[in-house]
């Protein structure tokens, strides 16, 4: 009901457009993990969805698109991101992702800093993504914080869901924020859920303690199961371990971030019917502790009905949300490669889409073009998962969007690089 | 000191061996030695490639579409291999040898390898460990004497993946970026062996890697010491080609003269194979005003810069890049990750291109190179929505002749032409589609990877006995 509730007014938050448009014609993807629907219309309304798919009737007053020969999906979904908290690596004067000089850590919450004026955010809107999970990596502890949904609207209003989740680094790099090995990193951990189950019970004002009144508070809707804990994890026993919190505590909402070697103990994650946001495409032993990673991760993960969304993360420098299509594309292609195991097309585009809402249980809200979700919809010049496609139109909650970013008027200046009669300074 | 004791050896016996070739040189006032002539003071090839082509047999691709890697296109066209070599390209009229191995292509594209121009497989291997850290000697600014192949661990797992995803076939390994000049880089087959030596591209000329901007600034003026700021990059820079120079000029005289031989200094050797234009000069440059200083820089002291290399601002002075002969070498789309990398933007590649500078793709990256194909595919479509009209066969001119050139080596691979090396992919699909993955890949006519036949997927020392051992990766 409290979440329901915050559901709420955070939709009165959300900047509502009451025009009524209707996108006709277009290959519709739902993104729910159905295939596509040639010739499908989209109806929008008050800034969600009305509906969408084959034979959907044309609203009276309606704003007619024609999308024939183009596509039509909900907008992608990060599954890890900093849009909104950092403009770029190395500069860190403009870095609020992590913060290892506060005494705080699962306390520190996001969705107080998100700058939705940054570069990165209109040039991975333009890209198609509207909505991000913003996660603060891990600081003085394990825990990063509570991370914020965001939308990538042009608007001030960037955060969807403040406090959605509970952040915290497990495996080696937890090993390393938690005081320098997994067996530490662990007893820290469940000295703070404890403390968070039980904040009578904890010493807070001990010159000793391990844990801050305001980290136990933040992690009592982490016990309670009205926060979901995103657990970043990869090898197959680290992941054995994290899924034995359930049985302590068995109100817990886990999701597993990573979990490369998640193919090993698909049965047992399916069972415990904890999802995952995994890398997607990590095929490298880049760490001892992902050993066994391969392509066909995320396909193995899936048949065996574990829900797994597909996240930009630990996979190159950027990393870039704009490349969320590529590698949906690319688990596509496994399927053709005797062997490998992928996904279809329309699992693949939930697994941007729909999966990672569904991984922290907001799939009601965002990610497909079910009847009542946001609409966020991009409409593609062809197959949005394929590398020469890209977005001709983008709404947020129903709002369309403008299509330029400081990457395209650069793009503008440049396309002729000679200097004229002016510095290209005076060209805009 | 044994070290030193090794180096007066090596110097003895590479004074020998030229002392017993030279000829009958006339003898110096100074000293009995004759002059050697011109580059033949030392051994410039002391750790020399063993690298072997290993069998093939004679192989006819028929009825596929054929980008040649120099923007040339033939649909159902025939691409034959044999004796380690493209012996024949052409049409569906081409005529298949008796006794070659008929491969129908139809449906599926064939391209040359795959060339990287920037990696750092093998000096940063995977597993990322500090005790396999190898790829930057972080400890002065200037460290001409390193050499990458010294640090390439052969058995990276990571030569697999770029071979079967990516189908790369020839790479250069660079040191890293901390220092204003990385050390020697060295070019790879993409062929697993033993040694580093058993995978050295037969021939190729090193490269000397250099760095502009924010990484030699950093990693100094962190440990309180120049370089701290750009104009400290320039300044020790200069220094050090009039080092440089002055070493040039005492082995140019030996070498011709005769006389006294001069000290060797391993990080003024190679500096000196770059004025003698025998070492090839990959500068990493990010921003375009730092790329015109550069290119004034190698003017004043009488070398050529290659290429520059992560050049996001390349498009904005692709002019400046064609007048000086120089490449840039840039990812798809990358851009935000550094200050430096602010105004990156993804038609860079088709604005160089229409502005007949020399560009391509490179990937800096142990997973990007795994899929070259799909970023060069990204850059062509940015550019075309822009209005720049590239064809996909000119475009593979981004990852085949254009990096084999930039790596001294387009006479021998980075084509399908006849007498190059047999480096080929047979790709299951068009190469530019996400959903297409390399079928087969053969390395000069041998066919070291088949998607087809688990066997042949090579599996590095280091992956032997560990979980996922022979997975499909």
């Amino acid at each position: 009901m409290k979440r329901l509730l915050l559901t709420a007014a955070s939709l009165i938050a959300a900047p509502l457009s009451a025009e009524t448009i209707a996108i006709t014609g277009g290959t519709v993807a739902i993104g729910d993990g159905s295939q596509p629907i040639g010739g499908g219309t989209v109806v929008i309304a008050n800034g969600r969805i009305v509906s969408a798919g084959a034979g959907v009737a044309v609203p009276a007053g309606a704003r007619v698109i024609d999308a024939t020969g183009k596509w039509v999906s909900p907008g992608i979904v990060a599954g890890v991101s900093t849009l909104g908290l950092m403009e770029g690596y190395g500069m860190d004067e403009v870095n609020d992702t992590t913060a290892s000089k506060s005494p705080f850590s699962a306390a520190i919450d996001v969705s107080t800093a998100i700058n939705p004026t940054g570069q990165r955010v209109a040039t991975e809107r333009s890209s198609g993504i509207t909505r991000a999970f913003v996660i603060p990596a891990a600081g003085n502890t394990m825990f990063g914080g509570q991370g914020a949904v965001i939308d990538l609207g042009a608007d001030v209003d960037p955060v969807t869901k403040a406090r959605a989740f509970q952040y915290v680094e497990l495996g080696e790099d937890g090993a390393s924020a938690g005081g320098g090995s997994r067996p530490a990193a662990y007893v820290l951990l469940k000295t703070a859920l404890a403390a968070a189950a039980n904040p009578a019970s904890a010493d807070f004002a001990h010159k000793d303690a391990l844990i801050t009144r305001q980290d136990a508070e933040a992690l009592g809707p982490v016990v309670r199961g009205a926060m979901p804990l995103l657990v970043h994890v990869e090898r197959a026993a680290d992941i054995r371990a994290v899924l034995a919190l359930k049985a302590q505590y068995p109100a817990i909402r886990l999701v597993l971030v990573g979990a490369t070697e998640g193919w090993m103990i698909a049965d047992q994650i399916a069972a415990a019917r904890v999802p995952v946001i995994a890398a997607g495409l990590l095929d490298l032993p880049e760490k001892f502790e992902t050993m066994a990673a391969t392509q066909s991760n995320v396909g193995r993960l899936t048949r065996a009905g574990v829900t797994v969304a597909v996240s930009n993360a630990d996979i190159s420098e950027g990393p870039y949300e704009s490349y969320l299509t590529q590698y949906a594309g690319n688990l596509v292609a496994l399927t053709k490669l005797p062997g490998a195991q992928g996904l279809d097309w329309g699992q693949a585009l939930a697994s941007i889409t729909s999966k990672p809402a569904a991984a922290i249980g907001m799939d009601r809200e965002i990610g497909s073009l079910r009847s009542g979700r946001r609409a966020d919809v991009v409409i593609w010049d062809g197959d949005p998962l394929e590398l020469a496609s890209a977005p001709t139109a983008i709404f947020i909650d129903g709002i369309a969007q403008p299509m330029t970013s400081r990457q395209t008027r650069l793009r503008d200046r440049y396309l002729d690089p000679v200097e004229k009669n002016l510095p290209k300074a005076y060209e805009r | 000191m044994v070290f030193n004791n090794k180096l007066k050896f090596c110097m003895a016996t590479a004074l020998a061996l030229s002392a017993c070739t030279g000829g009958a040189a006339p003898k110096s006032a100074s000293s009995d030695s004759p002059p050697p002539g011109k580059g033949k003071g030392f051994n410039h090839d002391p750790f020399p490639s063993t690298y072997r082509a290993y069998p093939g047999v004679p192989t006819a691709i028929v009825h596929a579409t054929v980008y040649d890697g120099e923007g040339g296109r033939i649909d159902d066209g025939t691409v034959l291999i044999a004796d380690g070599k493209v012996v024949g390209v052409g049409g569906a009229d081409l005529a298949v040898p008796a006794g070659a191995t008929v491969i129908d292509g139809k449906g599926k594209w064939v391209t040359p390898g795959i060339i990287d121009v920037h990696s750092h497989l093998g000096d940063y291997p995977s597993p990322q460990v500090k005790a396999l850290s190898d790829g930057n000697e972080a400890t002065a600014p200037v460290t001409a004497q390193v050499w990458a192949e010294h640090s390439v661990w052969p058995q990276d797992p990571g030569f697999s993946r770029a071979l079967a995803n990516g189908g790369v076939t020839t790479l250069q390994i660079l040191p890293g970026s901390a220092n204003l000049f990385g050390g020697r880089s060295v070019t790879l087959k993409n062929v697993y062996a033993r040694t580093v030596q058993g995978m050295k591209f037969p021939g190729a000329p090193y490269g000397l890697k250099m760095a502009c901007g924010e990484n030699p600034k950093r990693v100094y003026g962190a440990k309180n010491r120049e370089p701290s700021t750009r104009m400290g990059n320039i300044a020790v820079d200069r220094q050090t080609w009039m080092k440089a120079i002055e070493y040039k000029r005492k082995w140019d005289k030996y070498e011709e003269k005769g006389g006294d031989i001069p000290s060797r200094d391993v990080a003024m050797d190679t500096l000196m194979g770059v004025l003698n234009g025998e070492i090839l000069v990959h500068n990493h440059c990010y921003r375009a005003d730092e790329m015109g200083i550069v290119l004034d820089m190698a003017k004043e002291f009488g070398y050529h810069v290659t290429a520059f290399h992560h050049a996001v601002e390349a498009y904005k002075i692709a002019d400046l890049l064609k007048a000086n002969g120089s490449c840039a070498v840039v990812w798809a789309d990358w851009y935000g990750f550094k200050m430096e990398s602010y105004d990156g933007i993804p038609e860079n590649l088709a604005i160089l291109q229409r502005a007949g500078a020399c560009a391509m793709i490179h990937s800096d990256d142990q997973n990007g190179i795994q899929r070259l194909n799909q970023e060069v595919a990204k850059a062509l479509a940015s550019g075309r929505r822009a209005g720049i009209d590239i064809s996909d066969e000119q475009a593979w001119t981004w990852l085949a002749i254009n990096p084999a050139r930039a790596l001294g080596v387009a006479d021998r691979t980075g084509s399908l032409k006849p007498g190059k090396m047999g480096d080929v992919v047979l790709w299951n699909g068009n190469p530019f589609s996400v959903y297409t993955r390399p079928e087969k890949v053969w390395v000069d006519g041998a066919m070291l990877y088949d998607a087809n036949n688990p066997r042949l997927r090579p599996v590095s020392d280091f992956e032997l006995g560990q979980p996922g051992e022979g997975d499909v990766k």
